[in-house]
């Protein structure tokens, strides 16, 4: 056993948990943290221009490598700069590992400079998190959040540790396990229920898939895939589930809810029997509930059992991991087609969704852009999106191939997060090609990171859908409150100028015969590049269904309704 | 599914900010509690919290699913429907001068309860039973003049030799 500064523990701790880059930023209360960094030059440190950054980054490292990420803040107001990233990890349970500095044992609750309760602020929004007052509890707490965070429903966990602490001298010797007699995550689905889950699958006319978040935290893809050949089910997926399934495999029928496709939504209508998987049955997905898959009987597997059964009534629960269910499931279920029904529902599909993808010519719309990326890409690619219109599209327009190539913030919705994320995810993957797609107004939300991209030589693509509007806002206004363009117009500064400024080439484009030569200059750039493509202004997402309205009634263009109609609804 | 209260017994473990975690679970849930007691078990570090919420059976489900989540529960039990102890602990300064006195006496004395401190026109009387038992006493005493009034809150525990504590299992899981 070797003695250690508190500080030292922790970078040692982090190399026990295979940690090997994290993204921070210092200040007084962590300063013996980064002091003691030099010395472990295997792990990486990205500073980033605001701490929100490095949380959304941490994500993306997660949300694609299947490992923590961990982000770093000094006390305080560094501390609270990580809250919307912390929360974002919560509501999309991303395993990441926040630790901040503390003030000194002896100021904490004396409102010493810098001092925040950020394990109270946080307890809503984390896992689990931990305040460290003795260094000798610093091997334990490391040891069981990496564990709280990458088991089970994986999630953020915080770890606030003292600055005394930091630099106290204690005895290292790092756990071999964790003992935690409230924590025992359950992987293995109920038998029985499964059983009940393959009967009733076995004997449905019309069943649908509903695959989310929970395939891809649970690396099961190819155990879904297994699974809807041999059953010949359909597979639909949530925002989050997206990618978790070849968008051109022959099964898959693509988004259901809000923005999802009419005949995705139809066939949750219509089926009999929805097995959802990792999915926990977002408002956005639901629409009105009391109107959701009203003809099916629902099988919910999640990993979290407060999800099953929180929000629609379920016939069968099955408490476990996706991977292992799926696998048990697929060797007892009968092989079967239901082309019938897949082609009632492909019917559907012919009839209704063309005008999305023909946007009314003469006009130089997102969806030139999104068309002409599909085409250029060919699957290979990995996308960080932000929120608000851009993002709905790049989820209905995209074609995504391969597991963890869509990255967004689903759950909160957070603007800002496709710069920082985008980071995480070229950190994770250095060799592949990632965009970060973003509306002129998130965009401006974290731009301060085109210095990190610079400093750390990361070459990713970033594509800004400028529109002059919080779009997405400003399609709720139009729908919704009279037109009344309150707060959306928003000027924005020269972008090509702008990146020019941290050295990044870039390239704005005003009409759609440009986009492809942009994209492939942007490729052949060995390094970022950034294109601003300059659309027209007021398009809105289509098909939709009005907040709060029943899935069934889907508009895909405001004419089809009348608006006092969908107004009456919201 | 109508709304009734369940008492829930939940063992946690003594670490800073348990309790913390598990009333502000019930906030931001929008769980109405009813009352809620925390004490020592015959386990040093553990405590045993006693529960009383209000609400209909699904929500009552996902009380205790949410419990279960905090990483230092470990173990949530719904006693409602078993034979069981429930008792609340009131202490009551009622006005009380000495032409009243005997008849508080009295009464109190066919509840079994205590009088712990007189004064000339004052009277603090402590009682122990059911929650209903003590709202019984204090309907009778009202009339004398309450000048002050507290209640613990429910502590429970099941009849017959079985207990809720361990083994302690997590993921307990009840179809919905
Ligand atoms: C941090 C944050 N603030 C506010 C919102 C509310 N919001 C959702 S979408 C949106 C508009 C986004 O506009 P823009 O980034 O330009 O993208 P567009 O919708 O035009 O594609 C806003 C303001 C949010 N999601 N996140």
């Amino acid at each position: 056993m070797k003695t250690l500064t508190g500080a030292q523990m922790m970078c040692e701790a982090l190399l026990a948990e295979g940690v090997d880059v994290m993204f921070g930023y210092p200040g007084g209360a962590i300063m013996p943290f980064y002091h003691a960094l030099p010395e472990y030059p295997q792990l990486r440190h990205i500073l980033v221009r605001h701490e929100q950054a490095a949380g959304h980054a941490a994500e993306g490292y997660a949300r694609t490598s299947g490992k923590v990420g961990v982000c770093v803040a000094t006390s305080g107001p560094g501390a609270t700069n990580l809250v919307t990233a912390i929360a974002d990890a919560m509501m999309d349970s991303v395993p990441i590992v926040a630790i901040t500095g503390q003030v000194v044992t002896s100021l904490i609750g004396k409102d010493g400079f810098q001092e925040t309760d950020v394990t109270g602020i946080t307890q809503p929004i984390t896992k689990h998190n931990y305040l460290v007052t003795d260094v000798r509890d610093l091997p334990r707490v490391f040891k069981e959040a990496f564990h709280i965070a990458r088991t089970g429903r994986p999630g953020p966990v915080l770890i606030d540790v003292a600055k005394d602490v930091q630099n106290a001298r204690g005895m290292f010797e790092y756990p071999e396990s964790v003992d935690l007699p409230g924590y025992k995550p359950n992987y293995e689905g109920n038998r029985r229920q499964i059983k009940e889950a393959a009967n009733l699958l076995n004997q449905a006319k019309k069943p649908l898939i509903m695959a989310g978040h929970g395939i891809l935290l649970g690396h099961a893809s190819v155990e879904l895939r297994e699974f809807a050949e041999k059953t010949g089910i359909p597979v639909i997926t949530t925002l989050l589930g997206i990618s978790c399934i070849p968008e051109d495999h022959p099964l898959s029928l693509g988004m259901p809810g809000m923005h999802g496709w009419v005949h995705v939504n139809r066939a949750i209508q219509e089926c009999d029997v929805l097995f959802t998987i990792g999915a926990r049955f977002d408002d956005r997905v639901t629409g009105k509930l009391d109107t959701f898959a009203r003809n099916a009987k629902i099988i919910h597997v999640d990993i979290d059992p407060a999800e099953v059964g929180k929000n629609v009534i379920t016939a069968v629960p099955i408490v476990g991991d996706a991977k292992r269910v799926l696998e048990n499931l697929t060797e007892i279920v009968n092989a079967n087609e239901h082309s019938e029904w897949l082609n009632h529902i492909r019917e559907i599909q012919a009839t209704r969704s063309k005008r999305q993808r023909d946007p009314e010519s003469g006009m130089f719309t997102p969806h030139h852009v999104y068309a002409e990326f599909t085409q250029i890409m060919q699957g290979e690619f990995r996308v960080c999106t932000d929120v608000g219109q851009h993002q709905m599209w790049a989820a209905q327009l995209i074609e995504y191939m391969k597991p963890h190539t869509h990255i967004t913030s689903g759950g909160l919705g957070t603007m800002g997060f496709a710069l920082p994320a985008a980071m995480g995810v070229q950190v994770a993957c250095p060799n592949e090609e990632v965009w970060a797609i973003a509306g002129d107004g998130g965009f401006q939300m974290n731009l301060q990171e085109l210095a990190t991209v610079v400093q750390e030589s990361l070459p990713l693509k970033i594509c800004i859908i400028n529109n002059g509007y919080l779009g997405m806002v400003r399609q709720w206004q139009e729908l919704f409150h009279e037109r009344r363009y309150s707060a959306t117009p928003m000027w924005s500064p020269d972008f090509i100028k702008l990146a020019d400024a941290y050295g990044i080439p870039g390239l704005r484009v005003e009409r759609p015969e440009d986009v492809a030569e942009a994209i492939h200059q942007a490729r052949a750039t060995n390094g970022p590049f950034l294109i601003e493509f300059v659309v027209e202004r007021e398009v809105n997402v289509y098909p939709m269904v009005a907040p709060g309205a029943s899935i069934s009634d889907m508009f895909e263009d405001p004419n089809e309704v009348e608006i006092e109609d969908v107004v009456a609804v919201k | 599914m109508f709304a009734m209260k369940h008492t829930l017994v939940a063992l946690l473990r003594d670490q800073p900010g348990v309790l913390n975690r598990s009333v502000s679970l019930f906030r931001r849930r929008g769980f109405n509690i009813e009352s809620l007691t925390v004490g020592h078990t015959e386990t040093p570090g553990i405590s045993r919290m006693t529960l009383v919420v209000d609400g209909d059976t699904t929500s009552v489900e996902q009380v205790i699913k949410q419990l279960y989540k905090l990483i230092d529960v470990l173990k949530v039990s719904d006693v409602s429907q078993d034979p069981n102890v429930t008792r609340d602990l009131l202490l009551v300064k009622v006005y009380a001068p000495p032409a009243k006195r005997s008849e508080l006496m009295q009464l109190a004395d066919i509840f079994g309860a205590k009088i712990v401190d007189v004064v000339p026109d004052a009277m603090m009387i402590e009682l122990s039973g059911s929650p209903e038992q003590l709202d019984r006493f204090v309907d009778l005493i009202r009339p004398f003049g309450i000048r002050e009034l507290v209640r613990t809150g429910c502590v429970a525990m099941t009849r017959g030799a079985s207990t809720v504590s361990g083994p302690y299992q997590n993921q307990e899981f009840r179809a919905a």
